[in-house]
């Protein structure tokens, strides 16, 4: 099978994917969810990580693949750091009276 | 076994360290279906991208490991300072700025592989000329864009740029010029790209970069239009369509060096946003597909005098009056708005929820979905001031509860609760679902004055027989309530 055949089948398939399962995201956790997909979406770092570590012949494409890879470094860790001190915060009400029995609200 | 021998064993598998990430992001996704797994779910999907890095890292052959993982730590430490310093009510726009890193990340890369291209003719993991430079080229347009919107949208939220919608004369014109001038060099890009010959020694590349360099011209001036059109109570739409473009940008890198895991995960994420974009545009009333094409916020209408309707007819109350309704009353819903989380009111809020569920009142919150400046970023300030989750209840839920509900306290909220959306067909906000405290037995609105919400009209529920105003700012009015409460 020619890869672009594969790359586009796989692109359909997650898109659908991507679809049956945001879906069922209450509202309620919505914004977790874009910190958390925009997070996903910094997977981009590995490419950043092929250029700024592979292209040693050129020093333009190197510098700009570093450029790449501490924003890319920036936006996972951030994101998903910011995602999880959201969602530490959601608490049921039964978990918050726990809480408040150890002392701790 | 030699470090080469086991680099080359980790970079056969590569693809399957890749499909590994993906499947945890999609389990991670499925955990947040659930405020009670969703925390697991981050971590999950965090790991995921570690296990990508990792075997990108130990796989690709790096030449430079030093300089890479100085890099790394130094974004690492960057990205938590940012994380723990950021204020939840500021979570919109540092969401939109790293998205935009997200788009410059993206954009940039593709630059780089095309550099590395023109000097060595080899397209990065071998992929056929003419999809490499078709792929560039999506890639380049969309990072741009979303830096860009993302960018605007940043200085929006954060207050830089005015937060009304700019429109430029013609804009739709101008748009689709844009689009259909990036359509083209693109084009040209691919057509004169593939054709460079480089079996004869060093080629002149003047022409296909100046292709690409009118993509992301191109690009720019449309991210530039789009976002600044964006204005007021639309600002939610647009951070979930950047999103969603970030993923697609990240999706277009994958097709440049055939990343499978690229593919996959900027999909999903695409996906995401689009759905997020969705649901944001049938909160707020707005056609899908014009949202897409870049007509976010419509032009705004001339607004009804609001002294027709509510001269002679406002009734005002205080918060030691106030208590008497409040001790009568069984079930009490709260519709908190954009104007609370400005007025820095959650704790307030959350002492007056406190003291009334103790004395055994049913408090609930109705969040609008479009309540604060990003998609469900209402519940994320409740959910800080530790407002229990089962407590805050979307749109369906809350009208069912508020049919039977004694109170309705409306807390800088406006538009979201105005009724004329179900009737008056000639205002901006007609169609567009609404929380309907007017079936609640006795209304009591917090708000400094009678200035309208975004949409620029009046709200006749202002002046309903049962509604009582209370004109001050949430901060002080909920403390005074929750004083008088205690007093009496």
């Amino acid at each position: 099978m020619d890869p672009i055949v594969l790359a586009l089948i796989l692109f359909t398939l997650s898109v659908l994917i991507g679809f049956e399962i945001i879906t069922k995201v209450p509202p309620i956790l919505h914004t977790p969810l874009v910190v958390a997909s925009h997070a996903m979406a910094a997977i981009m770092v590995v490419s950043a990580i092929e250029v700024a570590g592979t292209s040693a012949g050129n020093l333009a494409a190197t510098v700009l693949g570093g450029l790449a890879l501490l924003l890319g470094v920036i936006n996972v860790v951030g994101g998903y750091v910011i995602a999880d001190r959201m969602l530490a915060n959601f608490k049921s009400g039964k978990a918050r009276g726990k809480d408040a029995a150890k002392g701790k609200v | 076994m030699s470090f080469e021998t086991l680099r080359e064993a980790i970079h056969s598998l590569t693809p399957i360290f890749y499909l590994i990430t993906v499947v945890m992001f999609i389990f991670g996704l499925k955990f947040l279906q659930s405020p009670r797994t969703a925390r697991r779910g981050n971590l999950l999907s965090g790991l995921g991208m570690l296990i990508a890095i990792v075997a990108t890292l130990l796989g690709q052959g790096i030449l430079n490991y030093t300089t890479v993982l100085i890099i790394m730590a130094v974004g690492s430490v960057i990205g938590v300072y940012l994380a723990y310093k950021v204020k939840m009510t500021d979570v919109p726009q540092f969401v939109a700025i790293l998205n935009g890193f997200g788009g410059a990340v993206s954009a940039v890369v593709g630059v780089a592989e095309f550099l590395v291209y023109f000097q060595t003719g080899e397209t990065p993991g071998g992929v056929p000329k003419t999809q490499f430079l078709t792929a560039v080229a999506a890639d380049a347009f969309i990072g741009t864009l979303t830096f860009w919107g993302s960018l605007i949208a940043f200085a929006k939220l954060q207050g830089i740029l005015s937060e009304k919608s700019f429109v430029l004369f013609g804009k739709n014109v101008f748009n689709s010029l844009f689009l259909l001038g990036a359509l083209v060099t693109g084009a040209f890009l691919v057509i004169t790209g593939s054709a460079l010959d480089f079996t004869k020694g060093p080629v002149d590349v003047t022409v296909v970069a100046i292709f690409l360099g009118a993509v992301v011209l191109a690009a720019t001036l449309l991210g530039l239009t789009l976002a600044m059109a964006v204005g007021g109570a639309d600002m939610p739409i647009i951070i979930a369509l950047f999103i969603s473009y970030a993923g697609l940008s990240a999706s277009a890198l994958g097709f440049t060096n055939a990343n499978y895991g690229l593919i996959m995960a900027g999909s999903l994420v695409g996906a995401s946003g689009l759905i997020l974009t969705r649901s944001m545009a049938k909160a707020i009333n707005r056609n899908f597909w014009a949202i897409l094409l870049g007509n976010i916020t419509p032009p705004s209408h001339q607004a009804t005098s609001k002294d027709d309707i509510y001269a002679g007819r406002i009734k005002t109350t205080t918060p030691e009056e106030y208590v008497g309704v409040l001790d009568a009353a069984q079930t009490i819903v709260i519709v908190p708005g954009y104007g609370m989380a400005v007025a820095q009111a959650q704790g307030a809020c959350r002492d007056l929820f406190n003291e009334l569920s103790a004395d055994g009142k049913e408090v609930y919150f109705a969040v609008h979905p479009v309540a604060g400046r990003m998609p469900g970023h209402m519940n994320v300030l409740l959910a800080e001031v530790n407002i229990p989750y089962d407590r805050l209840k979307e749109l369906d839920e809350s009208n069912e509860i508020l049919e039977n509900a004694d109170v309705a306290i409306i807390l800088g909220a406006n538009d979201v609760v105005n009724p004329m959306a179900r009737d008056a067909k000639d205002t901006p906000i007609y169609g567009m679902p609404i929380l309907d405290v007017d079936k609640a037995g006795s209304i009591l609105v917090i708000k400094r004055s009678l200035s309208p919400g975004f949409s620029g009209i009046p709200n006749p529920l202002f002046v309903l027989d049962k509604t009582l105003m209370m004109f001050m700012d949430a901060k002080p009015a909920l403390q005074e309530l929750v004083k008088a409460w205690k007093e009496r």
